[in-house]
């Protein structure tokens, strides 16, 4: 039988009470009640380890970069072997044929049982031809693997959504895993973030093999735990929304006096993230929190709503591009003008008619 | 043209229609002004932040006059099954019927200062009717919906605006920012429809020699010279 995460712990001289602690801060970052801490211990000490096989397809790597930066669950070496991690091409020691052989030996040895952890997401213009791994389309990786495995994890914006590479005009049509023709129907668990905020990817991991089902999910496939609410409603500047103090422009008082980012771009009202509870590197700040507003990376499609810096999107398909505000006067211009002179108009055909009667 | 004078009238709009047309007026005047500096906020206050809610009175508003046009156009739903025949018009325009399309030509016609007369209508006219339901009756349905959208995710998941209405029209459109950005078109789709509503009103009202705004205030259409041609009803 494989090593329970205990074992692996307990051999890497992890105390059992730093132990005892992992599962606590575990399940106070899951949102679990104190009771769930000896559950998730009893699980770890338990259960087998869970093998997971992490693809890349096109991606830039911040996926895992974040991942080893977790702070609690616990340091790096432990979240590693947490997991049964076979194969992650960035970090692991084997390279080449030995590290493409450990892919096929993972899939045979358990078929139907590991996870596949997607970070990036499949080109499928060209065949493919846009992201080779080992001399093949990552395509064909992907679908092999995805036959095989129990559920699938899609990391970050990439595999969740598309992210940079099927920004307009997607030349290579790099399509999210879900919207991949074909491929196998497993569950899929979407953590987008450009990058998923570290803890938050470990938190999905332990929840997976403790309770060995997925979180509970919104209806776009994201665990409601870290993305039911937006980074606006647990914003900690949001008093200074409400109060209508703003930043007008990024060297003002306002800003050195820590207002609300809305007015220069600020997508926290329209972004689902943990990003203002959890917060990053350890909880240490966030983005709004440094003085910079939100820009929405783990929204949908979010290269392509204009500028970061702007509260409204740009509206393609009206020859150039234009928000709304500018479209919508126009048009009510257009109308207005039309009005007036359609009025001057009936007045001349009534003078006209007038005239003519008497 | 004849000199007699004819006083014909008419009892078209009742009570709660008139009530509604008021509420909505009001409510879209309240929306359209809150919605604009929602989405343009007005120069930022000084103070502490506990001393101001110039932004939070700014939303408050429109979502109160939101909550007020939506359950008006839910009570005016109602009113257009136990209403008179009038209270249905702009909900069914009688696009199965020929004879609404060729009075339609004739309407434009009529605008475009091609046909010397109008024809005489209690109600609305066949262009009037198709105005009001596209620009009016989807606008309104359009903007209650992509409206209680984005007021659910304030809400929160499991709040019945976000089960109603968020949970399934945010993905429909993409992501929040989308719902946004139409939102915010629906905002000049309905400066647009103001303008072409008043215009119109004013000008059928001194043109079409029959009362138009004054009936919105009494009920009754009354007609200068001769009845309308469908005034028999």
């Amino acid at each position: 039988m494989t090593e329970t995460f205990y074992d692996v712990m307990r051999r890497q001289g992890i105390t059992r009470r730093s132990f005892l602690k992992f599962c606590s801060l575990t399940a106070a970052s899951l949102g679990l009640g104190p009771a769930f801490a000896p559950k998730i211990a009893h699980a770890m000490e338990t259960k087998p380890r869970i093998p997971v096989l992490w693809l890349h397809g096109l991606e830039c790597t911040c996926c895992s970069e974040s991942f080893i930066r977790s702070a609690h669950p616990l340091a790096k070496d432990v979240i590693l072997s947490m997991i049964s991690l076979d194969y992650d091409d960035t970090i692991m020691a084997a390279a080449g044929h030995q590290a493409e052989a450990i892919i096929d030996e993972t899939i045979e040895k358990y078929d139907g049982n590991y996870i596949l952890a997607c970070e990036g997401n499949p080109p499928l213009n060209q065949e493919g031809m846009s992201c080779i791994i080992a001399g093949k389309p990552y395509l064909d990786q992907l679908h092999k693997a995805a036959n095989h495995c129990k559920a699938i994890i899609s990391w970050g914006s990439c595999a969740s959504w598309g992210c940079v590479q099927a920004a307009r005009p997607n030349p290579t049509r790099a399509t999210p895993i879900h919207k991949v023709p074909g491929l196998a129907p497993k569950p899929i668990i979407k953590v987008p973030g450009c990058p998923p905020i570290a803890e938050v990817m470990t938190a999905v991991i332990t929840y997976i093999l403790t309770f060995e089902r997925f979180p509970e999910l919104d209806r776009q496939g994201r665990p409601k735990m870290f993305y039911s609410q937006r980074i606006h409603d647990k914003c900690y500047r949001r008093p200074h929304f409400d109060a209508g103090q703003f930043v007008e422009s990024f060297d003002d008082e306002g800003a050195r006096k820590g207002y609300c980012l809305y007015k220069v771009g600020c997508k926290g009202p329209t972004t689902y993230n943990a990003c203002s509870t959890v917060r990053w590197n350890g909880g240490l700040s966030f983005p709004i929190q440094s003085g910079h507003p939100c820009f929405g990376c783990s929204e949908d499609g979010f290269w392509d709503k204009g500028s970061f810096y702007d509260r409204l999107t740009d509206v393609h398909g009206f020859g150039i591009e234009a928000d709304a505000d500018r479209i919508g006067a126009t048009a009510a211009t257009v109308v207005g003008g039309a009005a007036i002179a359609h009025a001057a108009v009936s007045a001349v055909k009534r003078a006209r008619q007038k005239g003519g009667e008497s | 043209m004849a000199s007699k004078h004819l006083e014909e009238a008419v009892y078209v709009y009742e009570a709660p229609v008139r009530l509604w047309h008021w509420v909505n007026a009001g409510s879209i005047f309240t929306l359209a002004v809150t919605g604009y500096l929602i989405g343009s906020p007005p120069p930022s206050v000084g103070g502490e932040a506990s001393a101001s809610f110039v932004f939070g009175w700014i939303r408050y508003l429109h979502f109160a006059a939101a909550y007020l046009l939506a359950v008006g156009l839910l009570l005016r739903i109602y009113w257009a099954f136990v209403g008179n025949h009038h209270a249905r018009q702009i909900f069914l325009p009688p696009v199965w019927r020929g004879s609404f399309w060729r009075e339609l030509v004739h309407e434009i016609k009529w605008y475009a200062m091609i046909a010397r007369q109008p024809l005489k209508y209690s109600g609305h006219n066949p262009l009037a009717t198709l105005v009001m339901h596209v620009m009016f009756v989807w606008g309104i349905v359009f903007m209650i919906f992509t409206g209680f959208a984005l007021y659910g995710e304030g809400t929160g998941m499991g709040s019945w605006q976000h089960n109603l209405f968020s949970s399934w029209i945010i993905p429909l459109f993409g992501q929040s920012q989308d719902v946004h950005t139409w939102h915010h078109l629906g905002l000049w789709w309905f400066a647009c429809f103001v303008i072409i509503h008043v215009y119109a009103a004013v000008r059928e009202d001194i043109m079409s020699r029959q009362s138009i705004m004054s009936s919105m205030f009494s009920g009754w259409r009354t007609f200068r010279d001769g009845g309308s041609s469908d005034a028999v009803d």
